[in-house]
């Protein structure tokens, strides 16, 4: 199986406060990986090292392949980051047009793109308006279809889910699998445990560590309770 | 490419914003208006003056002395009274017998009491060649009783005149046409230090700068659009700021008003190189006001308006330091002396020294947020 993130080894301190202590970590072609944690378990500093914005001290961190940080490479990546990060000032249409723009889409091309990710997201009647009138709802749609533009292989997702009403969240869980099921790969992260359920495989981030990385079904067998939630608790007791 | 991209969405964005965009153009007027106001006013001092037991001389010699008016009155108590209830702003008592002139000045306005001086010591010079030219024409009648074949000088020896002219300005021209030019730059500085801080902030407290550095944007693509979508409005709000200080407040400008627009146009890329990184040692907007004390004002210490010559060494090694010192300086010489930008060579120099050094900084300090 082609693996497009590889992690070996990562560790990262701030300053004498230790982040990621020992963090392995692989994301497979076709796969939804959810990288799982409590607030301040360095889910944010993970996804920061893989687009390069953080440099880890030392392990590797290779993506398509790449070392990082690579500028170039970005352009096959699809961020979202936890904030819905818009420019309120613009129409829908212009803020993708303009990130389109930034990972090197144009033309003609960008015309496309900009049609078929806000048919994915469904926001086609919305595109010619403001930003600044969208419900919270619509602004996570509008950053995942900027996530989605250029067709990346990889997309990965900084708590995507957050704050959105649960008919929302299950819409755009089916839009992830439907990506997977066309040979993407997703690395997201969320604190929503029972959203795991969704996910392929769960890296559980406890303390800086990965502490467990399996289907979440083997993982519940493996801990012997009924949700990752469970799971979750149980680890973070034995930890 | 990219630049250009980002330089429209950055133009975009502060057109659909109404109320910033009259900020950056309109305030610059109003301000100049203000002054102008401010500074046309009448600026004569006036005062008046209670006299006690003084010759009606001196009252009269006070009295032509420009704004000031002569109140006599007949006891010291009467002038105190008038002085304590503010009705007069000094009083000149006279004592005959020491041939004394005691003044007592309100001295709530140092204007009045310099005036009031200047106006008794002038009295008092007249009277006193009034009574040497009386006592030379008695001198000479004696002289000419006694022996009239003694030569006496001729009265032809009358008092010099003069006549002023002003290579710069004329006579009205006070302390205000030295500071002109240098507020101009100053205000050029203040308003897009602060429009261009608060752009860049606001990208990244909102996380747009973090989407756009997880693009294959460059660094320098980042700051070159800024640089190019806030410097084509600095242009025009430099213009603006220049005719409003050019008319409003009727500068005589002896160089062309062209240079002065170079000028502050490439002060404005400085102040907009400046406020963007500057944002990025901020965390909010407050954060980023906090800096106008820091960095603005004292800017106007050192900028020429108080003379540094005289202070100490380290004074003038801080306003080397400081941009709004090199502007100053060659809209001073644009406005006074007429200099043209190619004899403004060290000053240009220092400002485009400070512009390229600053935009090294900026694209040095975007690694904080993205390591390539």
């Amino acid at each position: 199986m082609e693996q497009l993130i590889q992690l070996q080894h990562l560790r990262k301190s701030f300053g004498k406060h230790p982040v990621l202590r020992d963090v392995n970590l692989t994301v497979s072609r076709g796969e939804i990986v959810g990288l799982i944690g409590p607030s301040g378990s360095g889910k944010t500093t993970v996804i920061k090292t893989m687009l390069g914005m953080e440099q880890a001290d030392s392990g590797t961190t290779r993506v398509l392949n790449t070392t990082m940080p690579n500028r170039a490479l970005l352009s096959q990546i699809g961020y979202m980051a936890q904030s819905d990060a818009l420019y309120n000032r613009l129409s829908a249409r212009e803020n993708l047009a303009f990130f389109g723009r930034m990972k090197g889409v144009g033309g003609a091309a960008l015309k496309e793109e900009i049609a078929h990710v806000s048919q994915v997201v469904g926001l086609t009647d919305a595109l010619d308006q403001r930003t600044t009138g969208f419900s919270g709802g619509m602004k996570r749609r509008l950053s995942l279809a900027i996530a989605l533009l250029g067709d990346p292989e990889l997309l990965i997702l900084d708590e995507p889910t957050v704050g959105i009403d649960p008919a929302l969240r299950r819409q755009i869980w089916h839009e992830l699998a439907q990506l997977r099921d066309r040979g993407h790969s997703v690395l997201i992260t969320t604190h929503v445990m029972d959203e795991a359920e969704h996910t392929d495989r769960v890296a559980l981030l406890l303390h800086g560590d990965i502490i467990a990385l399996a289907p979440p079904q083997v993982l519940e067998k493996q801990y012997q309770v009924p949700t990752i939630e469970d799971v979750f608790l149980k680890a973070e007791r034995e930890d | 490419m990219r630049t250009l991209t980002i330089a429209q969405r950055v133009l975009r964005e502060l057109w659909r914003d109404k109320r910033t965009l009259a900020l950056m153009f309109l305030v610059p007027i109003l301000i100049m208006w203000l002054m102008n106001v401010m500074f046309s006013a009448n600026s004569t001092t006036t005062a008046t003056v209670a006299t006690v037991n003084v010759s009606s001389t001196i009252q009269r010699n006070l009295n032509r002395v420009d704004g000031v008016t002569v109140r006599p009155q007949p006891s010291r108590q009467a002038a105190d009274h008038q002085l304590v209830s503010h009705r007069v702003d000094a009083v000149i008592s006279y004592r005959p017998s020491n041939n004394h002139y005691r003044v007592t000045y309100a001295n709530t306005d140092a204007g009045k009491t310099t005036l009031i001086k200047q106006a008794l010591h002038a009295a008092l010079t007249k009277q006193t060649i009034d009574k040497l030219a009386g006592a030379n024409q008695q001198l000479a009648a004696i002289v000419r009783i006694v022996n009239p074949t003694a030569p006496l000088p001729t009265h032809a020896t009358k008092a010099p005149t003069t006549s002023d002219h002003y290579q710069y300005g004329d006579a009205d021209t006070n302390f205000f046409a030295k500071i002109v030019p240098i507020l101009m730059g100053f205000f050029v500085f203040f308003f897009v230090f602060l429009i261009s801080g608060m752009a860049l902030l606001n990208e990244r407290t909102s996380g747009t700068l973090d989407r756009l550095l997880a693009t294959p944007v460059r660094r320098s693509e980042i700051v070159g659009g800024y640089m190019l979508g806030y410097g084509l409005i600095s242009i025009i709000q430099s213009t603006v700021i220049v005719l409003a200080t050019v008319w409003l407040l009727k500068v005589e400008v002896v160089g062309s008003i062209f240079n002065i627009i170079v000028v502050c146009v490439l002060f404005a890329l400085v102040a907009l190189a400046f406020g963007i990184l500057m944002s990025t040692l901020a965390n909010s907007e407050f954060q980023m006001m906090q800096f106008i004390p820091l960095v603005v004002v004292p800017q106007v210490f050192f900028s020429g308006i108080i003379p540094l010559d005289s202070m100490a060494h380290w004074v003038r090694y801080i306003g080397m330091v400081l941009p709004l010192t090199y502007t100053g300086d060659a809209l001073t010489k644009i406005v006074m002396e007429g200099q043209g930008l190619t004899d403004l060579g060290g000053d240009l120099r220092a400002l485009l020294i400070f512009l390229v050094v600053l935009l090294v900084l900026n694209i040095i300090g975007l690694r904080r947020y993205r390591k390539v």
